[in-house]
């Protein structure tokens, strides 16, 4: 008894660093945003209970709309893209050819360029006049976008550079792949099965846990899109025709540009129950198609 | 005539076979990864170009005289060289603040056995789905009441309180590491903080070396941080000085592109001492159990 109390002290102790930053920098402003999207809030008069108002006026508010479609049109295609091609980029390390690592290590590389450098060079590649892009479009007699400067063609410019980060979501994938054991494929061969049923029935539900986390860490990033945003868009808030207004980019201007912290803490609140919903459904869904060897 | 005709068609389908086996994936794959290497050698190519030359309807490839100065002339134009130091400094209080309050909390949860260890794992857990949005306004105003703001406190306290990730991750390898180790030290009248700083930790180099890269790489690449917090361009970091710079000379692209090529040296080198660390780390995080 006098051991299992001890234990618990000793315990309590050694996670008391993660326990104190976790009620200073998470609890207490958990609780303290709940109440300031209950106010208005410039930092410096007193915050002033509004009641309900923050939450009617997002509901009233078009920039709210923008930034949920656009964020929405980030988390639900442009994920799956990312998750798909990254699996395609797997499938090809996973060859058995000569060289392969350093195929690997290349494909990984531009996964290293820091967000806001990437972003600089992704903003003059793009450029419509003098970027390569269109160079190489116009020579191939292809159809040359404005990319960042048309709000049809934000997004997709934004999709094209995230697939060159593709590499890292494939080497996840490949370790899932590499875990697979040979025997499994030997004994589909046998029965006759071609390289498409050896997909659809090996490889696909060996993934499937992998393809679980990397769906929930791509729904959680793309909620967060903001470095992009702002460095390609130069300041000016969303972009053409607020093409690139994310719901953090709309928040974060909200708070610390506009001073509206009450208005940003409701705008959090309904990130937070968002993210939250998504979470559940992915996970409630996930019973049905997510295998676990073994169990 | 059919005996020689068997041969012929032999020879021809092993030719087929080994162009389909041997040449065809090398094919594919270098010219994929010559489109992953793409952004890369822009960024090196258009460091090199003379301001007439980068702005030339149509764009050359290689830049007709590589102009080296550049990169100089970068370091003249912003003060780069402090933002570096700047950068420098927050990564390496990260890092040691990582290494430190981590490990003794995935300790905890893995190796002691106390009551609510299971509910504080849950807690990191669901704190890795939550969206930082939620806390960031009142983080703000409880670091602005204390008069931190436009300090390097905000942009390194965390660390000091350990990150889920990286917690998880911790947690997951020292759950490997036989309890007789310790029980054995335990028996012999070892203290618990004697175990963990003498037993424990030295076994940790692998997913430490981890955790440093992770850290290194999130504080080196962070933007929207410095961006709330650090007003004074004296303290600015490189995401910040990239970004002002960009705004205010934002023609002068071969410049952005030397100071982005020393902006990525960092992490590339990284990579390519620590891959394999990278690697398995990255396969270790997915297995949830």
């Amino acid at each position: 008894m006098k051991k299992k109390q001890q234990d618990f002290w000793l315990g309590l102790a050694f996670a008391s660093p993660f326990i104190t930053g976790f009620l200073f920098l998470t609890v207490i402003p958990f609780v303290q945003s709940f109440y300031f999207s209950f106010t208005e809030y410039d930092i410096f008069t007193d915050a002033k209970w509004v009641g309900f108002d923050n939450y009617i006026r997002i509901f009233q508010d078009e920039n709210f709309y923008k930034a949920l479609g656009n964020t929405f049109f980030m988390a639900f295609i442009a994920v799956p893209i990312s998750l798909l091609v990254s699996l395609l980029i797997a499938l090809l390390l996973n060859m058995k050819v000569k060289g392969i690592a350093l195929y690997r290590t290349v494909y990984y590389l531009p996964t290293v360029i820091p967000g806001v450098a990437g972003s600089i060079l992704w903003l003059w590649i793009f450029n419509p006049e003098m970027g390569i892009l269109n160079t190489v479009l116009r020579y191939l007699h292809l159809p040359d976008p404005a990319w960042l400067m048309d709000p049809a063609f934000t997004k997709p410019s934004l999709i094209i550079m995230g697939l060159f980060g593709s590499g890292g979501g494939a080497l996840i994938y490949l370790a899932a792949l590499q875990g697979i054991p040979k025997d499994f494929y030997e004994a589909a061969s046998i029965d006759g099965a071609n390289w498409w049923h050896k997909f659809y029935a090996i490889i696909l539900p060996a993934l499937s846990p992998v393809t679980l986390f990397q769906l929930i860490m791509g729904l959680i990033g793309a909620f967060q899109i903001f470095t992009e945003s702002v460095i390609l868009t130069g300041g000016a808030l969303g972009g053409p025709d607020q093409s690139l207004l994310f719901y953090a980019v709309y928040l974060y201007n909200e708070a610390f540009v506009n001073l509206n912290m009450g208005y940003a803490s409701a705008l959090a609140w309904i990130l937070f129950v968002i993210v939250m919903l998504i979470t559940v459904v992915i996970f409630k869904s996930s019973l049905r198609w997510v295998y676990y060897g073994g169990e | 005539m059919e005996g020689l005709r068997v041969p012929i068609k032999k020879e021809i389908a092993t030719a087929g076979n080994r162009f389909k086996k041997l040449i065809l994936p090398h094919l594919v794959l270098s010219a994929i990864g010559l489109l992953f290497l793409f952004p890369f050698i822009w960024l090196i190519l258009s460091s090199l170009k003379t301001p007439q030359e980068i702005f030339q309807i149509p764009p050359t490839f290689w830049p007709q005289e590589p102009r080296w100065d550049n990169y100089i002339r970068t370091f003249e134009a912003m003060p780069f060289f402090r933002y570096t130091l700047n950068t420098i400094f927050l990564c390496t209080v990260n890092i040691v603040g990582q290494l430190i309050a981590s490990p003794l909390t995935a300790y905890s949860l893995s190796r002691i056995e106390w009551k609510g260890r299971r509910f504080v794992f849950g807690i990191i857990i669901a704190t890795m789905i939550l969206p930082p949005q939620v806390t960031m306004i009142p983080v703000y105003i409880i670091f602005a009441q204390l008069g931190w703001v436009n300090t390097y406190i905000p942009l390194t306290i965390g660390a000091f309180f350990g990150s889920a990730f990286n917690i998880f991750l911790l947690r997951q390898f020292m759950m490997g590491i036989p309890k007789e180790l310790s029980e054995a030290a335990r028996i012999d009248g070892a203290s618990e903080i004697r175990i963990y700083l003498q037993i424990i930790y030295p076994l940790l180099k692998p997913p430490l070396a981890a955790i440093a890269i992770f850290t290194f790489v999130g504080v080196w690449n962070d933007f929207m941080g410095p961006l709330i917090y650090l007003n004074d361009d004296r303290l600015w970091t490189i995401t910040l000085g990239l970004q002002g710079f960009l705004s205010q000379h934002g023609a002068q692209w071969e410049l952005l592109m030397a100071a982005g090529v020393i902006f990525t040296l960092p992490s590339v080198i990284i990579y390519f001492i620590g891959q394999k660390k990278f690697i398995e780390a990255g396969a270790s995080l997915t297995s949830f159990k």
